[in-house]
């Protein structure tokens, strides 16, 4: 609600007025150019400010119904789950299953509880049989499914990812947003992903946000969104998105505003076949 | 002309990174070097500047051997653009970032300058001409250490990961950058898993898969390629797959861009809409 | 790497560790100090730790020479000035040879275990942890740099000396960033949330540590015998270096 933020020693807010609601279990994308406020909005999720980046935050923000303000990052931690863009910097032990546990351990989780989270966690993101592999022996993509679980296992109601694909490779980064995609949907897992490379993810949100210079500027379904003013704001659309609208452009009616390769093939369809 | 025989190559008690490798950049070409995480890309364009130099076979840099040349002297035609420019920014100034080579490779004064000023308005970075090269932020400090590298005007130019964490708009920019270097008849070559940035610039494509070049050809035809696509753990162009997914219109194989797929469509669909009446503008 | 010495606890190890540690300090006999230093051989063997090892006498030979020739300079007798270098190879040895065999997290975990504060023990096996990613990091910034004329091997002293900072300085800067990244991440997964931290591995004596610690035991009471009451050979060599006036400086 009305959430603003300047980082210290800064002369403009990096933030200004944002105003969101996130509904239990939504697949929400942030985008927007660089720039232009969706790490600092995520970083206000988990506590990262105010308590560790200094600066002036104003307005209100509840998470999973608690009042953000006030607690310490390590406290949210429970609610809100956060994965970075570099896997190398996340991961800090040497076997991924004690990685795993890291979270659980800090918090003082009983051993026997930890085991079972840990075993679990490791289950839903498909790495059970990478358990005693040392980090730097894994894929980039394994890196971050690893940092994924150590996140899981903490139990959050809401998971933030900053960027998760930027240092992955094509595949790898399909193939992690699907993992992603599965939790939100078999565990009802609120996700708000944050990335650049919306030909990807497009086809598993139900809802995009876009910020411009510190501003919520577009908030509705991808169908929606990916218009004119999307563009002008600069965000990468998927190509047939684009291609869709240098149709339109030409003066061709186009009924829908397909994000995904399999709704681009149906309305050309329906488009040639009138 | 970039020459690469018979390359083989391996870190001291390594496995073999390269195997046995052959191919040729013409001066002037534009090509993309592709292929999975540790296929080989870096170690490969390390060897164009002379970082690293072959264990088997031989590098020619237009028609010299690195094994008979310096990094520097090497350097001075061969600018390499690494992937962090946090590894490289120093200076205290942005300007002084930019000298920085320029003194290495002794130029005068007075051409320093001239050449400092002269990049700083090219890639927009004037105002931040005095400015410590740390508080700018990650795309400018990208800019920067391009313009680190061009000032010196190297014959080819190579970029390491060019795309990585930068946003549509950078893209385009840097994309633009690229045709703007061509027209000046540099050799560019971009080590780069970005697809779709490639499907818009259309270069020449080298596929490297474990050490070896698994294919060499235009971008069309690599990117339409769905076995090497796989290998390669890269994934088609969406215009790509859109087109192989609408396989009764018989598209020709080329189309993997939007604006060609365009161009395309607008011919078939304006036969399939003949009765509608001419739009407003 | 897996060994049977690999895969002891990091208690017992260090124990034994500290046994060497403490029968080189005692004795100043040559043979005694040699045979000290020989008696490790077969855990490194044990290890399969050669290559390593040698390595890292290879690294403390620099200091080797030093000890020696300051121990001659200063009037010791060769024999002596011999018998203290091999002490600081025998100590050197016992101490690089736990470093190599013991995994940083089991370090961690030892450390904990024995009340060391948690912050203290992680910053410790993160900073081991890191060093590999640090040379590799470094390696890089030498490159980027070399790629923009840098040449490091040219120039008098003082020139060499400058051409490192553009080395350090985007070294030190990425180190910095690495460790806010690996900070918000640490924050991120509650690290500090409780004073009582728990740990889902723990470190079990086995009963080779044991046996390792009762070794340990029985090697330093067999030295503080020898020590007291069995007369050692002396080495003599019929050399000596003249003794070096030093000067009356008032």
């Amino acid at each position: 609600m009305d959430l603003s933020f300047t980082y210290a020693g800064a002369d403009k807010p990096s933030m200004e007025n944002v105003d969101l609601s996130i509904e239990k279990g939504e697949f929400v994308i942030l985008t927007g150019p660089s720039g232009c406020g969706k790490t600092t909005f995520c970083r206000c999720l988990n506590g990262l400010i105010p308590n560790f980046y200094a600066g002036d935050l104003r307005g209100e923000l509840k998470v999973d119904g608690i009042d953000v303000r006030g607690k310490s990052t390590a406290e949210l931690a429970t609610h809100v789950g956060f994965v970075f863009q570099n896997p190398e910097n996340q991961l800090f032990s040497l076997s991924v299953e004690r990685d795993v546990a890291f979270g659980l351990e800090n918090l003082g989780i009983p051993r026997e509880e930890a085991l079972k989270r840990v075993e679990w966690a490791m289950e839903v993101t498909g790495i059970l049989n990478l358990r005693n592999k040392a980090p730097y022996e894994l894929s980039g993509g394994q890196q971050q499914r690893a940092a994924i679980a150590g996140v899981l296992a903490m139990r959050p109601g809401i998971i933030v990812l900053d960027e998760p694909t930027s240092f992955l490779d094509p595949k790898s980064a399909e193939e992690i947003v699907a993992v992603i995609a599965k939790l939100n949907q078999e565990l009802n897992l609120t996700t708000l992903l944050v990335e650049h490379r919306l030909d990807v993810v497009s086809k598993y949100a139900n809802r995009v946000i876009v910020m411009d210079k510190g501003k919520v500027a577009l908030d509705g379904p991808p169908g929606e969104i990916y218009g004119d003013e999307a563009r002008l704001i600069g965000i990468g659309l998927p190509r047939v998105t684009m291609l869709f609208h240098l149709l339109r452009r030409d003066g061709f009616q186009v009924k829908k505003n397909p994000t995904t390769v399999q709704q681009a093939a149906e309305e050309l369809n329906r488009m040639l076949n009138q | 002309m970039i020459s690469v025989e018979n390359v083989s190559f391996n870190y001291p008690s390594g496995p073999e990174v390269l195997h046995d490798m052959n191919l040729r950049i013409n001066d002037g070409e534009f090509v993309a070097i592709m292929g999975e995480n540790g296929a080989g890309k870096t170690t490969l364009v390390k060897m164009f500047n002379g970082l690293l130099k072959p264990v088997r076979g031989r590098v020619l840099i237009d028609g010299v051997e690195t094994h008979q040349k310096s990094v520097a002297q090497l350097s001075r035609d061969v600018g390499l653009i690494f992937q962090n420019p946090d590894h490289q920014l120093f200076a205290e100034t942005v300007q002084g970032e930019l000298a920085f080579s320029l003194r290495n490779f002794g130029f005068s004064e007075d051409v320093i300058q001239r050449r400092v000023t002269n990049l700083l308005t090219a890639l927009d970075l004037e105002r931040y001409a005095t400015s410590s090269p740390f508080v700018l932020s990650g795309g400018e400090r990208k800019r920067v250490a391009l313009a680190a590298i061009l000032v010196w005007d190297p014959k080819h130019v190579i970029m390491d990961e060019p795309t990585i964490g930068q946003d549509y708009l950078q893209k385009d920019r840097l994309r633009h950058f690229i045709m703007q270097l061509k027209s000046q008849e540099k050799t560019v070559v971009i080590v780069t898993h970005d697809v779709e940035f490639v499907a818009e610039c259309k270069p020449r494509v080298i596929l490297l898969s474990q050490g070896k070049v698994i294919a060499d050809g235009s971008a069309v035809d690599i990117l339409t390629n769905r076995r090497l696509v796989e290998q390669s753990s890269l994934v088609m162009p969406q215009i790509a797959s859109l087109m192989n997914n609408l396989n009764s219109l018989h598209a020709p194989p080329g189309i993997i861009d939007a604006y060609s797929a365009r161009e395309f469509l607008k011919d078939k669909l304006r036969r399939a809409v003949t009765t509608r009446p001419p739009p407003e503008r | 790497m897996d060994s049977p010495i690999h895969r002891l606890d990091p208690r017992s190890k260090f124990i034994l560790t500290l046994g060497f540690f403490a029968c080189s300090l005692m004795f100043t006999n040559i043979y005694a100090l040699v045979i000290i230093f020989i008696a490790q051989i077969p855990g490194v063997l044990l290890a399969k730790t050669v290559g390593r090892w040698l390595r890292s006498m290879r690294g403390g030979l620099f200091l080797g020479v030093f000890i020696f020739v300051m121990n001659v300079i200063f009037g010791t007798t060769i024999v002596s000035s011999l018998a203290f270098t091999m002490r600081f190879f025998a100590i050197m040895s016992a101490f690089s040879f736990f470093f190599m065999t013991t995994s940083a997290d089991d370090l961690g975990l030892a450390l904990e275990q024995v009340h060391v504060p948690y912050s203290i023990s992680f910053t410790f096996t993160t900073a081991v942890r890191l060093v590999p990613t640090m040379a590799i990091d470094a390696q890089t910034v030498v490159d980027a740099q070399r790629s923009r004329g840098l040449e490091l091997d040219k120039g008098n002293l003082m020139k060499r000396i400058k051409n490192y900072i553009p080395i350090l300085i985007p070294l030190i800067i990425s180190a910095i960033r690495r460790s806010v990244e690996l900070a918000e991440a640490l924050e991120s997964r509650a690290f500090g949330a409780t004073e009582n931290r728990t740990s889902i591995t723990t470190l079990r004596m086995k009963a080779s540590d044991i046996a390792v610690i009762i070794g340990t035991f029985i090697g330093l009471a067999l030295a503080a015998y020898v020590y007291f009451y069995v007369p050692l050979p002396t080495l003599v060599i019929p050399f000596e270096f003249p003794p070096i006036e030093l000067p009356r400086l008032f």
